[in-house]
């Protein structure tokens, strides 16, 4: 069974269609990223999936179960980090984590949760006490208190510093781990890239691409060829570049000429969704 | 079971550990018997005023307490996303607000005992004649102002917002309902805004059964009403109350 499967999920908020028939997924212990600007309807899906919203049209199942149905059962098995959520400020790190372990009929133990985020030093701490980043912890901390199998995790890391991201990143590699599935979204690539077994790529409410890393730089049909001649920049796009190159090469060697500054290049992952997210909207101004 | 009460444990850690809400619900009330039992003397309504004021300023705690103190806290937990992250795990939500009301409901009865001690200790007045009629009537006004503090919570938009609106609700409906003091040479529109708030009639109540001895149940136009008042309330909870942030 896959933890996560979504067919031709559907949304409105009035006129505006913010899921537009999007399709994917994610199979258990996996680490599926929905890539995409803000307003794509990233969120959108993913509270539906987490039981917040209702849906349309389209056929959803979270761990085999329809989440507009799945009650506590569902939520036993699934831990949730949102965006912007706040946590009581008066109480210690440990007390969050001791009454949100109280919800679930298996908890794992709290000073090992608080461990795996890397929150021992301030077990004893008031939340108020903590900092941005320490808090997202904490966010994650209670979300894998209730020892979930599958993860939701919205934007993550945003508004993080460099190094709170890369330890943020370090979690999620470690929670990837323990086996558990987890569903990220981000509108950073990097992210994306670091820590996804597999990108949707989201437009407007419909995936424009879907693929691993790796593969959706490798569906760019082009490498660029750059160098100057004459004081001038030369680009060349080619879908074959040792052809075109060894031509180029040749007819420099044989004139006895330097190719200044040559070099070939292949998209980033950020061309290719630039591209996806840019280069299709030429309709609308 | 084991999830109310976990649940109940933890409002109560909340509600204790959040200093500025607990001076303000739990503290003002009893502050304010102390404040006016050392200024009034001789009678009010026909009761000896450390009396009457003592039953005056349990109604306001019990809108104080149930109404504002709830609606207050409602509004900055769904404000925060505080509502919505719980909805996240498997505590229901029917669970969560029972829990909500039996923690309020322990705070009252708390206060409530406070402030009687206060008054005997202090000022001579008198304990309950009726300790049944007085257990229904805390339950009665309770429910009541719960069920107008989850409306008002439902109808105020914004965390800023609830301490001001809230407080310009109670403190005059308890200034029109005789908490802080002698209703009669008030002008006769005022009687007539006083003839139907909830509080006026829960503190006749309170009289009847705390300072007269009398039954809970020869009341029944005061019960009829309180009891409204607290469906009107939960019928817009009903249909405007949410778990999610407003201003998104």
């Amino acid at each position: 069974m896959s933890a996560l499967e979504v067919r031709d999920l559907r949304k409105a908020y009035g006129a505006v269609e913010a899921v537009a028939g999007i399709s994917f997924t994610v199979e258990q212990g996996e680490v599926f990223g929905l890539l995409g600007p803000n307003g794509a309807g990233k969120t959108t899906t993913v509270e539906i999936l987490e039981g917040y919203r209702s849906r349309d049209g389209g056929e959803v199942t979270v761990l085999g179960v329809d989440p507009a149905h799945g009650g506590s059962a569902l939520r036993e098995r699934i831990g949730v980090v949102l965006q912007t959520s706040e946590l009581p400020a008066a109480l210690t790190v440990r007390e969050v984590h001791r009454m949100f372990a109280g919800y679930y009929e298996r908890p794992r133990d709290i000073d090992e949760v608080i461990g795996l985020v890397g929150l021992e030093e301030k077990a004893g701490a008031r939340v108020k006490t903590l900092s941005g980043g320490q808090k997202r912890r904490l966010d994650l901390g209670i979300a894998l208190v209730g020892d979930p199998e599958l993860i939701f995790l919205d934007e993550p890391t945003t508004g993080f510093d460099p190094a709170a991201r890369r330890g943020a990143w370090e979690l999620v590699r470690s929670l990837r781990a323990l086996g558990k599935t987890i569903l990220l979204t981000t509108h950073y690539l990097d992210e994306a890239q670091q820590l996804a077994d597999r990108v949707a790529v989201i437009r407007e409410g419909l995936i424009v691409n879907i693929g691993s890393p790796a593969d959706l730089i490798g569906v760019a049909p082009t490498v660029e060829i750059r160098y100057r001649e004459a004081g001038r920049d030369v680009v060349i796009e080619t879908d074959e570049p040792t052809r075109v190159l060894a031509g180029l090469t040749g007819a420099a060697v044989a004139a006895g000429r330097e190719l200044e500054s040559l070099e070939v290049v292949r998209p980033s992952l950020e061309d290719v969704y630039l591209d996806l997210i840019d280069g299709e909207s030429d309709e609308a101004p | 079971m084991r999830l109310f009460r976990h649940e109940v444990r933890t409002q109560q850690l909340l509600f204790w550990r959040n200093k500025e809400s607990a001076v303000f619900v739990f503290v003002f009330p009893p502050l304010l018997y102390l404040l006016l039992g050392a200024v009034y003397s001789g009678r009010i309504g026909g009761f000896p005023a450390a009396d009457a004021l003592l039953v005056g300023l349990v109604g306001y705690g019990c809108a104080n307490t149930a109404f504002a103190g709830l609606a207050i806290t409602l509004v900055i937990r769904r404000e925060g996303g505080v509502l919505k992250r719980m909805r996240a795990t498997p505590l229901p939500p029917a669970t969560y607000l029972a829990a909500v009301l039996t923690s309020t409901l322990f705070i009252f009865v708390l206060q409530l005992l406070v402030t009687m001690t206060l008054g005997v200790v202090l000022y001579g007045a008198s304990g309950p004649r009726n300790w049944l009629g007085l257990g229904c009537a805390v339950l009665l006004g309770v429910a009541a102002f719960a069920g107008l503090g989850f409306g008002a919570a439902a109808l105020i938009r914004s965390s800023e917002g609830a301490s001001a609106v809230v407080n310009l609700i109670v403190l005059p409906m308890a200034f029109l309902s005789g908490s802080f003091g002698p209703t009669r040479g008030y002008p006769a529109f005022l009687q007539a805004i006083s003839d139907v708030l909830p509080l006026t009639y829960l503190i006749r109540i309170l009289r009847v059964v705390y300072l007269g001895g009398g039954s809970f149940w020869s009341q029944p136009r005061g019960i009829v009403i309180v009891l409204a008042w607290g469906v009107v309330g939960l019928l817009i909870a009903s249909r405007r109350f949410g778990w999610e942030p407003r201003e998104r």
